[in-house]
């Protein structure tokens, strides 16, 4: 019994068990819950998510931490929708406006990464700093921002072309999916099959061995950042596609969900560790939960208060099973 | 705490040793890693603890204190019996630990460190701590173990050597009567190993036992008054320290003789092409113009005392420390901007003396740690795919070469091997890159004397392929032992060379030490 817990407790797919029992439980109070069209639902909020994950677990990998990524999304989606909007945007119905938005959001995104690495890299400061502080400044700069182009607290009106990246799809895939599915792959690819990834794990497990055996520490942490900043970018797109408008709250309340995310399936607060498949699953958990209390019918601020439980027990388990894998190492 | 010891020794019953040991056993898992040990120590007497790594060292001196509980035999102090259920009830009974790894807040000064078992308070019922008593109490410890700092000093200032008596220090504060010494002189230089021998000498006068656990043995004799050799988890050898030689110790540890620790010289001798060629290398207040060579095929040793500038000499021609002028060249090719991944591209490899620190990914696997400096050179760009395959067969054919022990070399942290088996990790990680310099920071640090001999032989192997080898050791008998040629520093300079079969031990020690002295 004891051994049978311990595997348990140590399997890579815990998680996805977890899933199943939740469903599980909830089928006799919401049946709704296994049906194609949850299924569904399920799978588009999580896409989103699922980017935003991918990108902090690089960060996590290197032991950093990046709570800028809201922010990022939300300052890039304000300035990407100022170019195209059709209520006096910059590029106002110009053909190379959507083109244009979207390297906006990349370029966003990048700089960012680029800036919050360099920080943690040049002066040395912790990444919890500096990434709190760049939360501040730009989710600060997007409302200055939107206050400058619209009297709203938004920027809508947005290109037909530019909403149906988030609405459309090819042969019934949803293109926020196939985006997503792409994103996940070359992330897996990345951390299991290149130097690249085998040096965001040394760096995160020991960055002095790392310098030692030739790793080029600083510039690895900075490509971590810029990787998340990228993956930020990429959420903004789907997620301001969806809203057909720019705000300066995109995603204001996703940062938990993102990082708890990515520790519920396994990967360590303290770097060296992580899979993308796991990061799936571990974000698969939260839209299920987050979905499962929505059927149920609860208040958002409940639904909130039982997923900071989830987050905080998946934690407790995360550290058990890691202290468990040392004993069974030992 | 200190009336219960008193009792405690006033209805000692006549002539019971201090700390008995009998026929202790302890299994793991239904694997039996002590088979059976005993020993006693008499008060104002020092036991000698040696083995090798896994030899149930660590085991005993656990069960000693308290971490674990034997599974069959028995413990007595003072001829009552004695069975801790932890740590603290091991402080009570009045056994201290001095570790390896020293357990001091660094952020806290001496005589914080000193009283946090317990501050001294001013009144009962407030939390508020008696500053001025604290600090008499502090002056008072550090007087017996001849420390002369403030009690206000924080402890990250100090030197290892003077942290460890600072450990000692608190020891006393707990009216320890039996005070155990955990490999201590891994990290002091040799004078304050000296210092620290004097002050174990003044234990046993005072009446402490000591337990003195160690792998150099030649410290071992000269200290104890009795040692205890285990192998396999069974004593092997308990014996008055005046009637054995290190020979009998090592055998007996190994459980067969050595015929040579150190590896022959290889008749050829070096060849006549350089390989490292350091020329005026200086950096303000650590080295000062270095100018050295090593050949091909050569070894080299570095001496000196700590703090002479030997290691600080590695990371620099590493580049992993800055310096102001000079140059270094491997193979005639000048080293242009000298960082690690430079040096290593010009064919450099180091073996740091924290293996731990900077040497190793302790979660990770032996083939990941191997493969991780042959990254650098396999790629073209940092996003192709890693020939995994490839990889991983030469990275364990590098790890079967040096006989790593590990049951399993992907899934097996470093973290759980021995000390020995962990530096082989780091040695094959640089053999996978055929260095044509290989720099060994104490290559030999924290190592049990079979591991010892495989690395001094698999050096030597190195060096006849072709590879220069610099060596930095403060063992000068292991210098002795390998080099072809010793060079000793003091200052941050190089005062003296010695080349083999002319090394004298006296000679390079003279050296090292006159002009520290000189300076000071």
């Amino acid at each position: 019994m004891w051994r049978f817990l311990r595997r348990l407790l140590t399997s890579e797919y815990l998680v996805l068990l977890l899933t199943a029992l939740y469903v599980l439980c909830l089928w006799p109070f919401a049946p709704e819950i296994v049906s194609a069209q949850t299924a569904l639902e399920v799978i588009m909020a999580m896409l989103p998510l699922l980017l935003l994950a991918i990108g902090q677990t690089f960060v996590l990998i290197v032991a950093g931490i990046d709570l800028s990524i809201t922010s990022t999304m939300a300052f890039s989606s304000v300035v990407a929708a100022a170019l195209m909007t059709g209520d006096g945007g910059y590029l106002a119905g110009s053909p190379l406006a959507v083109p244009v938005a979207l390297v906006a959001f990349l370029l966003i995104g990048l700089a960012v990464g680029y800036a919050n690495g360099l920080c943690v890299v040049r002066f040395g400061m912790p990444s919890f700093m500096v990434t709190l502080v760049a939360q501040t400044f730009l989710s600060g700069a997007a409302i200055w921002f939107t206050s400058l182009h619209s009297t709203s607290v938004s920027i809508g009106d947005l290109p037909a072309a530019f909403s149906v990246i988030g609405r459309g799809g090819v042969a019934g895939i949803p293109y926020a999916l196939l985006l997503c599915l792409v994103v996940a792959f070359a992330a897996h690819w990345l951390l299991s099959r290149t130097t690249l990834g085998r040096w965001l794990y040394a760096v995160g497990n020991n960055p002095r061995a790392a310098t030692v055996s030739g790793v080029p520490t600083g510039r690895v942490i900075i490509i971590a950042f810029v990787l998340a900043g990228l993956c930020a970018a990429l959420a903004s797109i789907v997620y301001t596609s969806r809203l057909e408008t720019g705000t300066p709250v995109l995603g204001q309340r996703v940062l938990l969900d993102v990082i708890g995310a990515a520790v519920i399936g396994g990967v360590s607060l303290f770097g060296g560790r992580g899979k993308i498949s796991w990061v799936i699953l571990g974000v698969l958990f939260l839209s299920v939960v987050d979905k499962g209390l929505q059927l149920l019918g609860l208040s958002q601020s409940i639904v909130f208060a039982v997923k900071g439980g989830v987050i905080l027990l998946a934690a407790i388990i995360d550290a058990l099973r890691s202290r468990i894998l040392v004993r069974v190492a030992a | 705490m200190s009336s219960a010891n008193d009792s405690s020794a006033s209805d000692r019953t006549g002539g019971a040793p201090l700390l008995k040991v009998e026929g202790l056993r302890k299994s793991f898992f239904g694997v039996e890693v002590l088979k059976g040990v005993s020993f006693a120590l008499e008060a104002g007497k020092a036991l000698g603890v040696i083995g090798e790594n896994g030899s149930g060292k660590s085991t005993t001196m656990n069960i000693i204190n308290g971490l674990l509980p034997p599974s069959a035999g028995t413990m007595a102090i003072d001829g009552r019996p004695y069975a801790p259920a932890n740590s603290k009830e091991a402080a009570r009974a009045g056994i201290a630990f001095i570790h390896q790894e020293l357990n001091l807040f660094e952020n806290l000064s001496i005589a914080e460190n000193l009283a946090l078992q317990a501050f001294p308070k001013k009144l009962r019922w407030l939390p508020q701590i008696d500053k001025g008593q604290m600090r008499t109490r502090a002056a008072e410890l550090l007087r017996r173990v001849d420390l002369d700092l403030s009690p206000d000093m924080l402890v990250n200032r100090l030197a290892p050597g003077e942290r460890q008596l600072v450990e000692i220090a608190k020891a006393l504060s707990g009216e320890a009567r039996i005070i155990v010494f955990d490999e201590p002189t891994t990290s002091l230089t040799s004078r304050e190993a000296e210092r620290l021998f004097a002050l174990v000498a003044q234990l046993k006068a005072r009446g402490l036992g000591v337990i003195y656990i160690s792998h150099i043995l030649e410290d071992v004799l000269r200290l104890c008054d009795d040692v205890v050799t285990l192998r396999d988890g069974t004593m092997v050898d308990n014996r008055p320290a005046a009637s054995v030689t290190t020979g009998h110790l090592i055998e007996s540890m190994l459980g067969r003789p050595i015929a040579e620790l150190f590896p022959p010289r290889s008749a050829a001798g070096p060849r006549r092409d350089v390989a490292l060629d350091v020329r005026g290398l200086t950096q303000p207040g650590i080295v000062h113009d270095l100018t050295f060579r090593v050949l091909r095929g050569e070894i080299v040793g570095l001496a000196g005392l700590m703090g002479s500038g030997r290691s600080e000499t590695a990371r620099i021609l590493f580049g992993l420390d800055p310096a102001l002028s000079g140059t270094v060249a491997v193979n005639d090719t000048v080293i242009a901007e000298r960082s690690p991944r430079a040096c290593m591209a010009a064919g450099m490899a180091f073996l740091t003396e924290d293996r731990r620190g900077d040497g190793l990914l302790l979660p990770e696997g032996v083939l990941t740690n191997v493969e991780l400096a042959r990254l650098a050179d396999l790629r073209a760009n940092a996003v192709a795919p890693i020939p995994q395959a490839m990889l991983d067969r030469n990275a364990s054919e590098a790890a079967r070469s040096v006989r790593i022990k590990a049951h399993d070399l992907v899934r097996q942290p470093v973290l759980s091997l021995s000390g020995g088996n962990q530096q082989k990790v780091v040695l094959a990680k640089w053999l996978l890159r055929e260095p044509a310099v290989f720099i060994l920071d104490e290559p030999t640090r924290g190592i049990d004397v079979g591991a010892k001999a495989e690395i001094y032989g698999l050096v030597r192997q190195l060096a006849e392929r072709g590879t220069g080898v610099l060596v930095i050791s403060s063992e000068v008998e292991e210098l002795l032992g390998i080099c072809d040629r010793v060079l000793t520093m003091a200052h941050g300079e190089i005062v003296a060379g010695f080349t083999w079969p002319a090394l004298d031990r006296a000679a390079i020690l003279r050296a090292a030490m006159q002009r520290q002295e000189g300076a000071a």
